[in-house]
């Protein structure tokens, strides 16, 4: 009963958010006077995937949830490190620096590519973390500011010791021996599902177990909750900040490892910027629960993914699935708050009738 | 006592009849009468919870009733916000009064109301007229966070005079002043009411009651239970209308206290911001006392509580706990070492509000059995435990996974008394354990007090009701501007001596 009401409450505020957003969607494609339809652009939106689009899906959802948990490791206690996406490319170019010089042999290059992969981005964004501890910046700002930086540092070194050719630069190929292709579901030109991609599954149980399970998840969310009640009860909030920023970071750091390890091999032109802020509107979706964020994933995933079949068979923009995408968590931050409501409205009638015994009586 | 106006313009008759507020769960008001007569001081009362604040929310317009109509000078009103209670001549007075400590009197005063007299010449000779007649004795241009709580006060009413109020609501003025300050107060209070203002005076202290009202209307459970004059009724009477039975009264009995000394502060002091908060404290608590600290509030018993509890770190000498130096630790490092801790404030200190109940009992107790193990969170023995606490500490709830914000401040506060207590602490830092609590939670929580003391806990007691302190402590310090100024023995002293030691004992 409790279990089942928990549930309700809880699937109910993104059932609506998508409701809302595929509302708005529709609105807008007909505002804009398409050709084609609103008709034309949901049956291709809601069609069964091809096969590449299906493989194409796991590995992208993989990736997006692995920045959500980065975002969502931060947001759970209040810390809102819009960073990741620097974090990410750092991390990424370090790793793939790394792993092409082949200073060892395979699958010691691999793991201690993720290694320094985790140890780059949290060191990244410990930068923030300490700004934040010892000087009070606010680490949106410094984040921000860190993505930028991030952007020029990379390009500047990879322009230095990078490979050009033609008109591109690339790191050093990673050996052979340190590949991490993946499983082919369907044919080789439907590509592969990445190995790495299981990192996703690790990150998001140890999220849950961490936070549910841990002294140092207790006291993550109870600052997150109330800082001011977090410290009356022992938590230190310097270092929790310094903890929860290092953790991000590290987490941000494995995002792109499963494509490098699966298919890319260099940093470079086929890196996929945007994953970082992906994350953040993916973890605000699933209220950075670890499951909630696994549905936030698979639909950003499969909203971009389907939307590359628009251009090809309608009139309409394959950017109007970013409206749909950016309606949802919109509409999911307002339906939260009005659940929430709801719900606590809930529980107070079931304290007041538990506490309140029958004698309402009138005194004269 | 029959009203005096000197004034033409009296207030108009404020008449609330049949005043019914819902919330979700909750029956605020209902069926309220209050008929206040003009040039009249007409006192509310009522127990924290009896629903006075949300009758004169409604009365000042911020919140709007579900039934029944107010009715001002003989016309029915309703107010959509306090701008149109204002416009009618009714002003309030807040409990935790409304100033920025940055600007002046003179500012304050002026700020949002700069339509009525400008912002110079005009307003100042206003401000001046209203301190004078009323004999506040208020200047201009002195900045607010040079005032004290009683100045602080009465420019809350000038404040509400400025804007033309006839009729005022002053909640809970006296929670805040010693009783000297009080009778400066209700000099005052005659003082408007000579002139023809109409006073709205809450409280649930029934001796200032009878002191100063003309009328009296009590509240019970959201609803008014009769009326009285204070010439023709006693304090008994009024109370027991109020609670609708006996009223407890704090008492520890025989003494527990031992020689083992538990907690010792020598030379204690807190400086912020080139400021002393605190300076040159010395005290000792054994086992088994109870140590009670009188003090208007913002004497530093605020910030002696959390240097205590290392949530600051002290400037000047040591803190003991038994025979351990713990000055330099971490807040974990003391309450794992035995310290319990009852905040002041329970919202911002003690509970997680959205957090179900079984996580707020592992608040502040991480590191301890039975909620966890090594670096884990023992949820089962969480929940047991939480079971026990709720069983014990009678707390009202229909679950363990209820929110703590759904209890009542009551039921929270048993909460958080039943987690200090359960891990056996030796330390026990009380601080205004039972205020916004009813009374029959405040009997059980006096009663774990004096369990807990006779077990052989050291307490530190603050509280803002005297007879509290001196019904349930073994000594009582007096603090003042943070520093410890008087030592008393409950049994001998009253809470007039103890008003005297908190201002400085020359007023």
């Amino acid at each position: 009963m409790n279990a089942l009401r928990s549930l309700f409450f809880g699937l109910l505020a993104p059932v609506i958010a998508v409701a809302i957003a595929v509302v708005a969607t529709s609105v807008v494609i007909i505002a804009s006077g398409s050709d084609s339809g609103v008709g034309s652009f949901w049956s291709i939106m809601l069609a069964v995937p091809q096969d590449r689009i299906l493989v194409n899906i796991v590995n992208q959802s993989s990736m997006i949830y692995l920045s959500a948990v980065a975002v969502a490791i931060g947001f759970r206690m209040n810390l809102f490190n819009i960073g990741v996406e620097g974090q990410y490319l750092v991390a990424s170019y370090a790793a793939a620096t790394f792993v092409g010089a082949a200073l060892l042999p395979g699958f010691v290059n691999i793991v201690l590519g993720l290694v320094i992969a985790i140890a780059v981005g949290a060191a990244w964004a410990g930068i923030a973390g300490l700004l934040k501890t010892y000087r009070g910046v606010s680490e949106v700002i410094s984040t921000i500011m860190l993505n930028a930086i991030a952007g020029i540092v990379v390009s500047y070194f990879l322009d230095k010791y990078g490979v050009h050719g033609g008109n591109q630069v690339n790191t050093a190929t990673a050996p052979e021996s340190s590949w991490v292709p993946g499983w082919t579901p369907f044919t080789s030109a439907d590509g592969a599902i990445w190995s790495l991609d299981l990192l996703a599954v690790l990150v998001g149980v140890g999220f849950w177990v961490l936070l549910s399970r841990t002294r140092l998840g207790f006291d993550l969310r109870a600052t997150g909750a109330s800082t001011t009640a977090a410290v009356a009860s022992g938590v230190s909030v310097e270092r929790m900040t310094l903890v929860a920023m290092l953790l991000s970071g590290g987490v941000a750091g494995l995002i792109w490892m499963p494509a490098y390890f699966g298919s890319a091999h260099v940093y470079g032109t086929t890196f996929q910027a945007g994953l970082g802020f992906t994350g953040i509107a993916v973890a605000l979706l699933g209220r950075n629960q670890p499951l909630g964020m696994v549905f936030g994933a698979l639909l950003f995933a499969f909203l971009s993914a389907q939307s590359n079949s628009l251009t090809l068979q309608t009139d309409i923009s394959s950017s109007v699935v970013q409206i749909t995408q950016g309606v949802a968590v919109l509409a999911v931050v307002v339906a939260y708050e009005l659940v929430r409501r709801s719900r606590s409205r809930v529980e107070q009638r079931a304290v007041a009738r538990a506490t309140a015994p029958v004698n309402q009586e009138v005194a004269a | 006592m029959s009203p005096q106006q000197t004034v033409a313009e009296a207030a108009p008759e404020v008449r609330l009849s049949g005043i019914g507020k819902r919330f979700p769960g909750v029956v605020a008001n209902h069926d309220v009468d209050v008929l206040i007569r003009p040039g009249t001081v007409h006192a509310l009362v009522g127990e924290n919870g009896a629903g006075k604040s949300t009758l004169m929310k409604i009365l000042y317009g911020v919140q709007k009733p579900d039934d029944g109509t107010i009715e001002i000078g003989g016309e029915a009103r309703r107010f959509s916000s306090p701008s149109d209670a204002i416009s009618v001549g009714i002003g309030m007075v807040f409990q935790h009064f409304m100033l920025a400590d940055n600007l002046t009197a003179l500012e304050n005063v002026v700020l949002g109301a700069e339509k009525l007299h400008g912002i110079r010449g005009a307003a100042r000779r206003e401000f001046e007229a209203i301190s004078e007649r009323y004999g506040f004795g208020l200047r201009p241009d002195v900045l607010v966070e040079k005032l004290g709580v009683a100045d602080r006060q009465r420019l809350e009413i000038l404040k509400v005079l400025y804007r033309g109020a006839k009729v005022i609501i002053l909640d809970e003025p006296t929670a805040v002043l010693v009783p000297q300050e009080v009778e400066a107060l209700f000099r005052n209070l005659s003082d408007l009411r000579a002139h023809g203002h109409s006073l709205l005076f809450i409280s649930h202290k029934l001796d200032e009651v009878l002191a100063i009202a003309d009328d009296i209307t009590i509240m019970r459970r959201g609803t008014t239970v009769g009326t009285a004059v204070p010439a023709e009724t006693t304090k008994r009477e009024l109370a027991e209308l109020m609670v609708g039975s006996e009223l407890p009264s704090p008492g520890t009995g025989e003494s527990t206290v031992t020689d083992v000394v538990q907690l010792r502060l020598e030379g204690l002091g807190l400086e912020e911001d080139g400021r002393a908060v605190l300076s040159g404290i010395d005290l000792t608590i054994h086992r088994g006392e109870v140590l009670g600290l009188a003090g208007v509030e913002g004497n530093g018993q605020a910030e002696l509580v959390e240097t205590i509890m290392g949530m600051r770190k002290a400037t000047a000498g040591r803190i003991v706990l038994g025979t351990e130096d713990i000055t330099g630790w971490t807040t974990r490092e003391r309450r794992e070492s035995g310290i319990g801790y009852i905040p002041e404030d329970r919202h911002r200190h003690g509970l997680l509000l959205d957090s179900p109940l079984w996580e707020n009992r592992i608040l502040g107790h991480q590191g301890e059995r039975p909620n966890s193990r090594g670096p884990w969170i023992d949820r089962e023995g969480a929940r047991s435990d939480t079971r026990a606490i709720v069983e014990e500490f009678d707390v009202r709830t229909p679950g363990i996974d209820t929110a703590a914000r759904a209890l009542s401040g009551g039921n929270q506060q048993k909460l958080i008394i039943g987690r200090e207590l359960r891990g056996e602490p030796v330390l026990l830092i009380a601080a205004h354990p039972t205020r916004g609590v009813d009374v029959g939670a405040q009997a059980a929580i006096w009663g774990h007090l004096s369990a807990a003391r006779a077990a052989g806990l050291a307490v530190l007691l603050i509280s803002a009701d005297l007879d509290e302190l001196i019904g349930l402590s073994d000594r009582i310090d007096v603090i003042l501007r943070g520093r410890l100024v008087g030592e008393f023995d409950p049994s001998e002293v009253t809470p007039r001596d103890l008003g005297a030691a908190m201002t400085g004992g020359d007023q």
